[in-house]
């Protein structure tokens, strides 16, 4: 099996699996604020680098967030059109996974049982999900959500969005800067598939309305 | 890459239609277009964010079936083209992302296409060539803008624009002050016709000797327009009437507005038109389809001897198909390809015909 991973959440990242987890190839961006020029480029560099067509392709995966809206979409709408073009299947993965799945092995190490990954919603706020880790794999408890710092649930906590709020969360040093990967996602996307378990599909995860606002009626001026 | 009678596919997402149009040469052959206008509806106007969404939902069944209305695969088109801009940042990202992921997908070459000039370029799909001494005027919902097109496909110039609202946003303003409803246009439109268009002197914007200046020494917005002040005249309007305790004359408020829109926009257009030696003007834009701008249009350019072209109202309206068919003509005139690194531009000028 050979699978494209992409997730856009935060970061704008892709990767090219195997079936037994091995990366062929990834790419990953440091800003979180270009990815509808940098995907595109990208995906064609790790194919052209692990010498792969779409004809080799078994699957697309994406994230489907939580994450910033503008991101989150561009992601989608590659991850679609390649999987429609190629004529391929097409998963979604939640992409807080893609932290959770070496938190897991991290807090199984540490004698944790459950914990938090969190990142950075801006706004002030996190997106969140609990997770309980079994033997250091990954099992989603509650979530995600979106919430203010203070809501999160007091656990070890993984990802960005601890170390931005060391205050609130209780942030696993080593891990205060990790962002959600294509490549940490496709693993746990490939150890699904492989097993024949379903994935989620492509429907985003925005866990925000849009800011809109109903207007009031005039005012009338008697 | 075949560069006669190419086969182009097109994609849209600048406002609140997605659009996936296919073109052979200058020939029409799909255009598929989702709308997510129902769900403005209660606010009022587009939300950018309400529409990028609707976007991501409806571009791969768009696309579908735009190539099962066209008989063809994606393996057969020749090209493919995209609007890169101007628009809504967060809608155009949607497209944009889509037709890159396609271009990557199939190798085919990718279009980044100027959203304005491809509301002139779709003129070719409904009659053929573009005449010389070519003017166009674009009014929406999102733009107004009157331009010179010496080449299509690489030498347009903007003579001027509005400088603050798009008159389709104004129909929208006004029609909520009248409680009528979005969208503004059909609504207002269909009851000026039974309104007096002579009963309320609403403002022409813009139109005083300090920005119009002369021809040999234009003023600064000679050829601009402004419709702020014209929604504010409306809302006044409305207050003097219910202050005194009158019943609100809607029909004569909607056709006395329509008549100032009409008469600002087509002045000022007749204006560039004749001090550019423009003699050929296509009116292109969704509010082409209003009634009244189209015949004071023709009425004065017939008396101006400028000849008018009008396409036809479901390619007026944002679509796929105008992007198709602007990119066929760069296609066909030897443009290279954008690549697929480009970045939307919310803001592209209409000088950048293609990027
Ligand atoms: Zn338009």
């Amino acid at each position: 099996m050979l699978i494209l991973s992409l997730d856009t959440s935060a970061i704008a990242s892709a990767a090219l699996l195997t079936g037994q987890g091995e990366t062929l190839a990834a790419f990953a961006t440091e800003d979180t604020r270009s990815h509808a020029e940098v995907l595109a480029p990208g995906i064609g560099k790790i194919m052209t680098t692990a010498d792969v067509t779409g004809a080799d392709i078994d699957a697309v995966v994406v994230g489907v967030g939580p994450g910033p809206f503008t991101g989150l979409r561009s992601g989608i709408a590659t991850a679609r059109s390649l999987a429609f073009a190629w004529g391929k299947p097409l998963h979604g993965v939640m992409s807080l996974d893609a932290i959770a799945v070496d938190a897991a092995l991290d807090a199984w190490r540490a004698g944790v049982d459950e914990f938090v990954v969190a990142t950075d919603a801006r706004r002030k706020e996190v997106y969140w999900a609990r997770y309980r880790s079994t033997g250091g794999r990954h099992e989603l408890l509650d979530g995600p959500h979106v919430s203010a710092p203070s809501a999160v649930p007091d656990l070890p906590a993984y990802g960005m969005g601890a170390g931005l709020y060391p205050e609130q969360l209780r942030g696993v040093t080593e891990y205060s800067g990790t962002q959600p990967t294509a490549e940490a996602l496709g693993r746990t996307a490939v150890a699904k598939l492989e097993k024949g378990l379903d994935l989620l599909d492509t429907s985003p995860l925005y866990l925000r309305e849009s800011d809109a606002k109903v207007p009031g009626p005039r005012k009338r001026a008697l | 890459m075949n560069r006669t009678q190419p086969l182009v596919l097109g994609i849209e997402s600048s406002c609140d239609e997605t659009g996936v149009g296919i073109v052979r040469g200058d020939t029409l052959l799909a255009n598929t277009v989702s709308s997510s206008m129902d769900e403005h509806v209660r606010f009022g106007g587009v939300i950018p964010e309400i529409a990028s969404r609707a976007h991501l939902d409806a571009f791969i069944p768009t696309l579908e079936q735009a190539l099962d209305t066209a008989g063809v695969t994606l393996d057969e088109v020749d090209a493919l083209a995209v609007t890169s801009g101007p628009g809504l940042a967060g809608a155009l990202m949607v497209g944009v992302c889509a037709a890159k992921a396609l271009s990557l997908a199939t190798g085919k070459p990718l279009y980044a296409i100027n959203h304005l000039v491809a509301h002139v370029g779709v003129g070719v799909l409904d009659g053929g060539v573009l005449p010389e001494n070519l003017g166009a005027l674009l009014v929406s919902g999102g733009h107004t803008e009157i331009l010179r097109v010496r080449s299509l496909t690489d030498d347009v110039e903007l003579l001027g624009a509005t400088i603050d609202d798009a008159a389709g946003e104004a129909y929208d303003k006004v029609a909520r002050i009248l409680g009528l409803g979005y969208p503004g246009g059909p609504v207002i439109d269909k009851l000026a016709r039974e309104g007096d268009p002579k009963r309320i002197r609403f403002p022409r914007g813009l139109t005083q000797p300090k920005y119009m200046g002369s021809a040999e020494e234009p003023g600064p917005h000679r050829y601009d327009w402004s419709f702020s002040g014209l929604k504010t005249a409306v809302a006044r309007c409305v207050e003097q009437f219910e202050a005194a305790g009158e019943p609100l004359p809607v029909a004569d408020i909607a056709a006395s507005f329509q008549e100032a829109v009409a008469d600002v926009i087509t002045a000022k257009a007749m204006l560039a038109c004749t001090e550019h030696g423009i003699s050929n003007l296509l009116l292109g834009g969704g509010v082409a389809a209003n009634s009244r701008l189209r015949a004071l249009t023709q009425e004065r350019c017939d008396k101006h001897g400028i000849s008018l072209r009008v396409p036809p109202v479901s390619l007026c309206t944002d679509n796929g198909a105008m992007v198709a068919a602007l990119g066929a003509q760069v296609v066909m005139a030897g443009g290279q390809p954008s690549g697929i690194e480009f970045a939307p531009d919310s803001s592209m000028p209409v000088s950048s015909v293609h990027l």
